[in-house]
């Protein structure tokens, strides 16, 4: 049987959109998280670094900020402050054009 | 003799390549065709000289497809956009169109799929179009709703201009309403006119929408045509200049108090150009709040190719912030903690369409 993939030829593979949510510390370690764990690691800690880098310039310009929501094209990102670290939702949006 | 259009073909697969040369050298408008088999290949060869199409494959090593979409919209937001894939999926479909894409076409297994596929490429790459409204060629906005106005018809207009969409509503050739962002009726008009391309289309009529412009027809275009015109050769700038600045700062005031926000300001993308405020002394603080948010959501956006930025919504015990982009600037708008939220961002669009009206 394993003779036929021997000739087939490995196709890339398209990362679908996170969904899940995660829990990261004020370090931006993530914690828990029910995102797919074939999803790119270092993706989602690239979300929770900025994520964290969001909430701090915030305090730094006098907005300290609770929860921030984020509407992107196709997906719809909640990020919760949760003592120094945050809670973060993600959603795939899928429209209907 | 017309020039002939240029399109490129980017798929990681030559057999692929091949195939498509062959199948679009029978385009009757017979187009140059280049093709590259990489992200990194494309992106040099639309750098190098101006192409009509891009036809992209998903499923690619190193830079996959959406990457380069979104990198081309950004990049060359003239060029059309076609995806045609192997995969057959609806996230992908889902995701490709909120990137901008013209068509997405699953790869033809058909003779009679590959000849609708010509069809569809062939009027998209149009002819001299550069403005108008796909799907009208070289005729503008204005153009067609007098055409629409002198046969009596009844329909709806529905225009898409990148993010933002807009419609009018003609009942036996009488314009009744407007509405696009959260503005309605005349000035929603205004908005829409004064866009010189997008994406066109009719819808039914709808007899039972409520009536919000009386002007007629014919009024309302002059007028519209006329503020065009102004804005494309403004008058010599000295006080009249400034007085219309001080009178639009006052209209801005009394929407702000009227929309019940408590601050607003605006922040040109251009880092030369200073933001503006009402309401608030901080406008420099927040406005770099909003560049760094609007540069962070851009980072996220290429990453997770989740699209362009629709509008971001932050909360603490005071206040909700709604944060929208809109063309060359950023809108951050204040809205007291006790603010219905579910409503904010129709609210927040509002005031930015009032905010040049």
């Amino acid at each position: 049987m394993g003779i036929l993939s021997l000739f087939s030829k490995p196709r890339p593979h398209l990362h679908r959109l996170p969904a899940g949510s995660m829990t990261i510390d004020r370090e931006g370690h993530i914690v828990t998280s029910t995102i797919a764990s074939s999803y790119p690691r270092e993706v989602l800690e690239d979300i929770a670094d900025e994520v964290l880098r969001l909430f701090r310039e915030a305090r730094a310009a006098q907005l300290p900020l609770g929860e921030f929501k984020v509407q992107f094209a196709s997906l719809h990102l909640t990020a919760r402050e949760a003592r120094g670290g945050a809670i973060i939702f993600l959603s795939p949006s899928v429209s209907t054009t | 003799m017309e020039a002939r259009h240029k399109i490129l073909i980017l798929d990681d697969d030559p057999a692929f390549l091949d195939l498509y040369k062959e199948w679009l050298s029978q385009l009757p408008s017979k187009p140059e065709i280049n093709t590259a088999t990489n992200g990194a290949r494309a992106m040099a060869l639309l750098e190098a000289e101006p192409y009509r199409v891009l036809i992209c494959d998903l499923k690619m090593p190193k830079m996959d497809g959406l990457q380069v979409l979104s990198i081309v919209r950004r990049r060359f937001p003239e060029i059309r956009t076609i995806v045609m894939t192997g995969v057959e999926d609806e996230e992908f479909r889902s995701r490709a169109y909120a990137l901008g894409v013209d068509l997405f076409w699953l790869k033809p297994d058909t003779h009679q799929n590959m000849q609708m596929f010509l069809e569809c490429l062939e009027s998209l790459l149009g002819r001299d179009d550069d403005t108008g409204f796909r799907g009208v060629q070289c005729k503008s906005l204005i153009d067609i709703l007098q055409l629409e106005c002198l046969s009596q018809s009844s329909t709806v207009f529905r225009i898409t201009r990148g993010s933002s969409i807009g419609k009018i509503w003609i009942l036996n050739g009488d314009l009744i309403d407007a509405e696009t962002d959260g503005a309605r009726g005349e000035a929603a008009f205004g908005k829409i006119l004064g866009w010189k391309s997008g994406t066109f289309e009719t819808l039914p009529a709808e007899p039972e929408r409520e009536r919000t412009i009386t002007k007629s027809m014919n009024a309302l275009l002059l007028e519209v045509a006329q503020a065009i015109d102004e804005v494309a050769a403004p008058v010599e700038p000295g006080a009249a200049t400034a007085d219309a600045e001080d009178r639009k700062n006052a209209l801005r005031t009394s929407s702000l108090a009227r929309e019940g926000s408590e601050w607003v300001i605006t922040v040109p993308e251009e880092k030369t150009n200073p933001p503006q405020g009402w309401g608030t002394q901080s406008a420099n603080e927040f406005a770099g709040w909003v560049r760094y948010a609007s540069e962070a959501a851009k980072r996220l956006s290429d990453k997770l190719q989740a699209g362009p930025l629709s509008h971001m919504q932050a909360q603490n015990l005071e206040r909700t912030l709604v944060l929208l982009p809109d063309n060359n600037r950023s809108f951050l708008v204040a809205w007291p903690g006790t603010s219905d939220a579910s409503r904010l961002i129709e609210q927040t669009k509002k005031l930015a369409s009032q905010w040049e009206s």
